[in-house]
């Protein structure tokens, strides 16, 4: 009876998985080992694909542009992720100790979040930044005049990194309730054993949300990785000026959707997963010396 | 007697002096606070405040309250372009309504499976959707365009919404996994009794329960489908087929002719359904992203 039961669980798991199946074979497999072959290619989506070995790749090194989306791409990730990590952290904690209100200031914060990654907020900082915007106004006040950010390669990026800083919000939410998780005793014991509000934080408050730190590192770095539709926006899809916009994913779609030269953005696209891949791998075998996991 | 009441006494009044201290920290913290969210919400104040404002106004005029009040930015911004807005609305709204109607179809089946049935290699299946939410999108991109592309289907919605009705936004079914498994397994073992298969007891006993991680997906498939840019760039090249940001999108190429106001106007137009999901759905919200991570 129970056998019978389990074979037919088993059938009835195959159906229901149809549209998984499809969407695992179709949506990501086949392409996954397309792009790979694609990679090794010169394919206009014209002509028929032509192996042309590891020319992609050696390309690359040769192009100047690769190595600027590179360096924007490395650089925003290297700063905006930090500090949009500390505003979390912070006011997390300013936010967590039986205040009232939380959850006004709780959407409030978590509000930019939302609305980050739209064309619309995208258009709002073009004007924030741009000539007599927002930010040059306010400069000029103090007697500085830089004029238009988006103009200025060496000020363009640093608009999208106060962007990406902005939505703080969600991983704000996320150490919220991982701060919730820390078990009163634990303060009223470092309190017994004369702990001081700086103690508290740094041996207890830290290590035990360390894998939400963790969580919320990895999680933010994969998504600041791919960053398009706000680099797209602001420089008018050219990642200008003088390259300082030009992020991976934006070179990605400029070589295989406005060049149509898909073999070489598959090569890229493939340069920027192993990239994604070993951070991540790099980030997990780091986590050992750092991450708490309590004592099991 | 006395002893015991002064006793009683100064053991309360630290404690007041303490509670009264603690308020007037709490008063600062408020004060911090709420200038930061004052910080925080400008820029979106300010557009609120320019798309009203006319033209001329937008950039010398500094403050926050407009002297002067117009809606003839809403007005001519939503016919700037060669079509109304209203095409563009309606084009977001068939496409989000149908990515949400897919999501719930696909991922909830496949998280039944996963999280409620036995068969060989459940484990497997499991890792490879955890695995898939981390593969960035644009490795996979340019292979299904040509696929798309070869069946015709390039500037229609299928691309679209063809992998949402595919179970490919791994993060839902990761979702809904982990809320089947709160629903007790009694349950499914009752209606197993009364000689319900495993297709009844999802319809009729798991789906009806899941319905908080239904909401949660609901949401979150509405405002990413609204807002995405990307996937709608690549395969809508008609105007007629653009969704919203890419109409927005557009307008900002044909800046010069279209103006600051109307861009403003626009832009917060297209952003006010996703604020009124979250008017309405706060709660759902900040629970999902604290549960699962979700942006």
């Amino acid at each position: 009876m129970a056998k019978r039961s389990l074979l037919n669980q088993g059938r009835a798991a195959h159906v229901f998985l149809i549209p998984w199946w499809l969407g695992l074979a179709l949506v990501t497999a086949v392409p996954l080992l397309a792009s790979l072959y694609l990679a090794f290619t010169d394919y206009n989506i014209l002509s028929t694909p032509e192996f042309n070995g590891l020319e992609n790749f050696e390309r690359m090194f040769q192009d100047e542009y690769f190595w600027a989306a590179v360096r924007v791409t490395a650089v925003y990730v290297l700063v905006s992720i930090p500090l949009q990590l500390g505003f979390a952290l912070l006011l997390a904690l300013i936010l967590d100790r039986g205040l009232r209100g939380l959850a006004f200031y709780r959407s409030a914060f978590y509000l930019p979040s939302l609305l980050g990654t739209s064309v619309a907020v995208a258009i709002l900082w073009r004007q924030i930044f741009g000539d007599d915007g927002l930010v040059d106004r306010g400069l000029s006040l103090f007697g500085l005049e830089l004029g238009s950010w988006l103009q200025n390669p060496s000020l363009s990026l640093s608009t999208l990194i106060v962007l990406n800083v902005w939505t703080f919000g969600s991983p704000m939410v996320i150490f919220l309730a991982g701060l919730r998780q820390v078990p009163e005793e634990l303060y009223e014991a470092a309190k017994v054993d004369g702990a001081g509000v700086v103690r508290q934080f740094t041996r207890v408050t830290i290590p035990l949300i360390t894998p939400i730190i963790f969580f919320n590192l990895i999680l933010q770095t994969i998504g600041a990785f791919q960053t398009f539709t706000q680099a797209h926006v602001i420089s008018g899809g050219t990642g200008g000026p003088a390259n300082s916009t030009l992020f991976y994913t934006l070179y990605i779609y400029q070589q295989g959707f406005l060049n149509f030269d898909m073999g070489y953005a598959s090569a890229l696209a493939w340069v920027l997963m192993g990239a994604i891949a070993l951070i991540t791998a790099v980030h997990f075998v780091l986590s050992k010396y750092w991450v708490f996991y309590g004592d099991d | 007697m006395t002893t015991a009441t002064t006793s009683l006494e100064s053991a309360r009044t630290p404690a007041k002096a303490a509670a009264r201290r603690r308020g007037r920290r709490d008063v600062l913290k408020h004060l911090g606070l709420g200038a930061f969210v004052l910080l925080m919400l400008y820029p979106l104040v300010w557009m609120i405040a320019s798309s009203l404002k006319p033209d001329h106004l937008i950039l010398t005029e500094p403050g926050i309250i407009p002297s002067e009040i117009t809606f003839d930015n809403f007005v001519e911004g939503w016919n700037a372009l060669n079509r109304p807005f209203t095409v563009f609305f309606l084009n977001s709204l068939v496409v989000t309504v149908g990515s949400i109607i897919g999501n719930l179809f696909s991922c909830s089946l496949t998280a039944f499976a996963l999280a409620r049935l036995e068969f060989r290699m459940r484990k497997l299946y499991l890792a490879i959707t955890l695995v898939s939410v981390m593969l960035p999108m644009h490795v996979l991109v340019i292979p299904q365009y040509i696929f798309f592309s070869q069946f015709d289907l390039v500037n229609t919605y299928f691309p679209l919404l063809v992998p949402k009705f595919l179970a490919t936004d791994a993060f839902f079914i990761y979702l809904m996994v982990q809320f089947i498994r709160t629903i007790p397994r009694d349950l499914d073992r009752a209606a197993w009794i009364d000689g319900a298969g495993p297709f009844r007891t999802f319809w009729y006993v798991v789906l009806p329960l899941m319905r908080p991680a239904l909401v949660t997906t609901t949401i979150f498939t509405f405002i990413w489908t609204w807002n995405d840019f990307f996937v709608p760039l690549i395969y809508l090249t008609s105007p007629k087929m653009f969704t919203v940001p890419v109409a927005l999108n557009s307008m900002v190429d044909s800046e010069s002719q279209s103006g600051v106001g109307m861009l403003f106007a626009m832009s917060l137009v297209s952003l006010l359904p996703v604020l009124i999901f979250f008017a309405v759905a706060q709660k759902q919200l900040i629970r999902g992203i604290a549960t699962t991570g979700l942006k």
